[in-house]
């Protein structure tokens, strides 16, 4: 018999190895996924990890790396400091769609004029997109008591309708032959979120990221206020002896997590999307919350795993092509990847004894 | 002491932990029919060897027994059926459900409700202590409380009874019925094994004591033969330093309450009536109450965490009713919650990181919005070096230390940044009495230099030392103070008393 018993004190050495072992799990357990569907499961692990940054075609996918990693990075830089304060934000993934559309909306409003200002006012404008959208969780936690996690999470599927009903109504491009979808900002200059430095796939969403990482890392480890929010995620009575308070806090992180979101999501639309359509939300908002965890809710440690479940997207997708893997194997992969986090995250609190004979 | 009356024996008994050796080769024995205390500073091996008699914790060496049968037993369960009870300092029942139901719950094969209710009578009458069956716990005090703990072991009809400081949330009277109870149980031929910080109670009720120092037995006497001061010294192994309580002058007004009126924060929670007090400079003002009266409403209030209506807490003719709690530490109130991991101090932070927690407006570690570390360090370097904290040093996280050390840092770093006031709710709960000593002298030294202090606590023996006026809080209600000096326990007792005390101090 084995038996779980509480650690003094929680290890620093599990930390750091847990998310590496859940890596580990995750390519075994989906390679024996792989070999029951009738996949070479060593070929399909080689495709979903190696291959995009080292195969034949990675002169393609490397890139790609950096433009799926952007968006994922800025918004689990913002849901980890909530997330630290045991202020649960499940709704980034619609704070990023209408952080895509607000932001988008001062474009389409100002075109065709042209003007320094207008890319920097649409990524204010995707940042208070995002952070409305995430203060309706916030002052309804703070009035009514409601949980936040509903909330969030609920509110993400009034956004994609918001998104639909924009790509098929208001801003559906007139001269696009009846289509749905908005103008392409990518052929708006004074719009567009272009490549900044050739084959690197750097936006100004890459940009954006890493000064996120910066920020929350300023913010949690050098400014009073990270110190409160830490608190009042590990004893919240001792945080408002402080003088915390919980309203304040909650108004704070939902804000924050909610306009970094908000402003990936610009980002996506000015660049690599391009327009607004009903399909604007791919699940950035959700993965981050794995990459949020996956980082151990520490600035470098997000920088790592938004690469890595980057690479799951950029692999997973090579694999489609190359192995005709299902579409949904991405999806099962990061399930799994969190799944195992979790799991092993048991080990950090306790280790594991053998059961003394009675 | 003759082997044949011993109901329960240890014999050299020893336990390690990593680091620490808590037990060294204990040997006692409770006789049958005796009120055995066990005496020792915090950290001297109590809660460890008892934990060991109750099967919580198995002992590396040595052996038990228990009626001449050897005791070793592998966790409560086997332990109560050997005839071990035990009545925990903090209890585990269920508020919204009956005594009946809680005392069926903790019972292996509870019999039908009816038949438990009579016996559940049966046994109160028997002993004396009144307790209806059918009441929800939530509607008793913690005296009743800890009778339906009492109860709930006596139905076992045990051969050792073990007591972990039962008398700390009790009123004098309340104690007084305590201790016939006990006495009852003890002529019935039970052994009662009886852990008290409290030497004068020792010394009036119990007829034997081990004393622990450094987890090994250092003494056995009989406590009725010797002074309290002895006792005490026994547990230190050295004299006692008395406080000091000299050089301190009655000035102007510091802090005034005016009908403080606050709704209860939970359902648990009590409301505060119409408080009203006045504290002088190099005052001490000690209000005592049983727990749960209203204590922890009353230091929110005055420390920030919860806000009342406007002139309501007025610090130097300042109105602080609506001030948070960093600008009160600036104006100079400051607080030391009782709950010292979770509320005064963050468990897992270290210290250092704890010194934010209160000391940033008055010590200048947080300029505008950016932590200072290194004067966060020094600070909690000085509350270590200036109030004895042992700690490996303050990179150490607060749950790692002891109770009365993490006490001594929460209460050093508060008296440390010279505040007007202080309001300190249970200062020395649980802490040993060389710290207590120490934190209680600290309290009087701010005193002496013109700073005004609440101490709210339980321990009537702590507020008569330190106190120059007195009031007890009795649900949610604060009486009129009375000069300390010329008052009695019995009075006391009354102050404390209010509506769940009338019935006990008939008796």
């Amino acid at each position: 018999m084995i038996r779980l018993v509480p650690r003094d004190q929680t290890s620093a050495a599990w930390q750091i190895a847990t998310p590496l072992l859940a890596v580990l799990a995750t390519m075994i357990a989906g390679g024996l996924l792989f070999a029951i569907m009738g996949y070479d499961p060593l070929a399909a692990i080689r495709t979903i990890f190696w291959d995009p940054l080292f195969g034949p075609a990675a002169g393609y996918s490397r890139p790609q790396l950096l433009v799926k990693a952007a968006p994922l990075i800025l918004i689990a830089s913002g849901l980890a400091v909530g997330f630290r304060a045991g202020i649960w934000n499940i709704g980034a993934e619609g704070q990023y769609i209408i952080g895509g559309i607000t932001g988008a909306a001062v474009a389409l409003a100002a075109y065709p004029a042209e003007g320094m200002w207008i890319f920097p006012a649409m990524v204010l404008a995707g940042a208070l997109g995002g952070w409305a959208w995430g203060m309706i969780p916030a002052l309804l936690r703070n009035w009514f008591g409601a949980s936040e996690i509903l909330v969030s999470l609920m509110l993400v599927y009034v956004a994609q309708r918001v998104a639909a009903w924009m790509a098929f109504g208001p801003m559906k491009n007139p001269e696009g032959y009846g289509f749905p979808g908005s103008r392409n900002l990518q052929q708006y200059p004074a719009a567009s979120n272009p490549e900044l430095i050739a084959g690197t796939g750097a936006h100004w969403g890459v940009v954006a990221a890493a000064a996120a990482v910066l920020a929350i890392w300023f913010l949690m480890s050098r400014h009073i206020r990270g110190f409160h929010i830490r608190a009042a995620g590990l004893a919240p009575r001792a945080a408002r002896f402080a003088g915390v308070r919980p309203e304040t806090l909650v108004a704070f992180c939902l804000g924050l997590s909610g306009a970094f979101a908000g402003m990936a999501g610009l980002f996506e639309v000015a660049g690599p999307a391009g327009q607004i359509t009903d399909k604007l939300g791919t699940g950035y908002g959700f993965t981050a919350i794995i990459v949020a965890f996956l980082g151990r809710l520490h600035p470098v440690g997000i920088l790592l795993a938004g690469l890595l479940l980057a690479l799951t997207y950029i692999g997973g997708e090579l694999a489609q092509l190359t192995l005709q893997l299902p579409a949904a194997t991405v999806q099962v992969f990061q399930g799994m990847l969190l799944f195992f986090l979790l799991g092993f995250d048991l080990l950090t609190r306790f280790r594991i004894a053998r059961r003394i004979a009675a | 002491m003759t082997a044949e009356a011993a109901v329960f024996r240890a014999e050299g008994v020893g336990k390690s932990y990593p680091g620490v050796r808590a037990n060294d080769d204990v040997s006692f024995a409770v006789e049958a029919g005796q009120i055995h205390a066990l005496l020792g500073e915090n950290g001297a091996g109590k809660s460890t060897l008892v934990k060991m008699i109750y099967g919580l914790v198995k002992p590396d060496d040595g052996r038990m027994t228990l009626n001449g049968a050897h005791h070793h037993p592998a966790d409560p369960r086997a332990a109560r059926a050997a005839g071990v009870a035990m009545v925990f300092q903090h209890f585990s029942l269920f508020d919204a459900l009956t005594v009946a139901e809680n005392i069926a719950l903790g019972m292996e094969n509870p019999p039908p409700r009816r038949e438990l209710s009579a016996r559940i009578r049966q046994v109160s009458q028997d002993f004396g202590l009144p307790l209806n069956p059918a009441r929800r716990i939530v509607t008793l005090s913690a005296g009743e409380r800890q009778r339906v703990e009492i109860i709930r072991c006596l139905l076992q009809d045990p051969r050792l009874l073990i007591m972990d400081e039962p008398t700390s949330v009790l009123t004098p009277q309340e104690a007084e019925l305590l201790f016939a109870t006990l006495r009852k149980l003890a002529d019935r031929g039970t052994a009662i094994l009886y852990i008290s910080h409290k030497l004068e109670e020792i010394r009036t009720h119990c007829d034997r004591a081990t004393i622990l120092r450094g987890g090994k037995v250092v003494d056995s006497c009989d406590p009725r033969a010797h002074s309290a001061r002895e006792l005490a010294a026994m547990m230190v192994g050295g004299e006692m330093r008395p406080i000091d309580r000299s050089g301190r002058q009655a000035g102007k007004i510091l802090l005034e309450v005016k009908s403080l009126s606050l709704p209860a924060p939970n359902a648990e929670g009590t409301a505060l009536k119409s408080v009203s007090l006045s504290l002088r400079a190099g005052e001490i003002l000690g209000i005592g109450g049983v727990a749960g009266n209203g204590q922890e409403e009353l230091l929110a209030a005055l420390s920030g965490e919860v806000r009342s209506a406007p002139g309501t807490i007025l610090l130097e003719d300042r109105d602080l009713g609506a001030t948070p709690p960093q600008a009160r530490r600036r104006a100079g109130l400051l607080a030391a919650p009782e709950d010292r991991l979770g509320h005064a101090a963050v468990p897992d932070f270290s210290l250092t990181e704890n010194t934010l927690l209160t000391a940033g407006p008055r010590k200048g570690l947080v300029r505008k919005g950016l932590i200072d570390r290194a004067a966060a360090r020094a600070y909690a370097e000085q509350v270590i070096r200036d109030f004895d904290v042992r700690t490996p040093g303050p990179s150490t996280a607060a749950r790692a230390l002891s109770g009365g050390n993490l006490q001594k840092f929460v209460i050093g770093r508060e008296v440390l940044q010279a505040p007007r006031v202080l309001v300190v709710n249970q200062p020395t709960w649980g802490v040993d009495a060389g710290a207590a000593t120490a934190v209680r002298q600290s309290l009087l030294d701010l005193a002496r230099g013109g700073a005004g202090v609440i101490v709210i606590s339980q321990d009537l023996d702590e507020l008569m030392e330190l106190s120059d006026r007195f009031c007890a809080l009795n649900e949610g209600r604060l009486s009129d103070p009375r000069p300390t000096a010329g008052l009695n326990l019995d009075e006391i007792g009354l102050m404390l008393g209010g509506a769940h005390g009338m019935e006990v101090a008939q008796i």
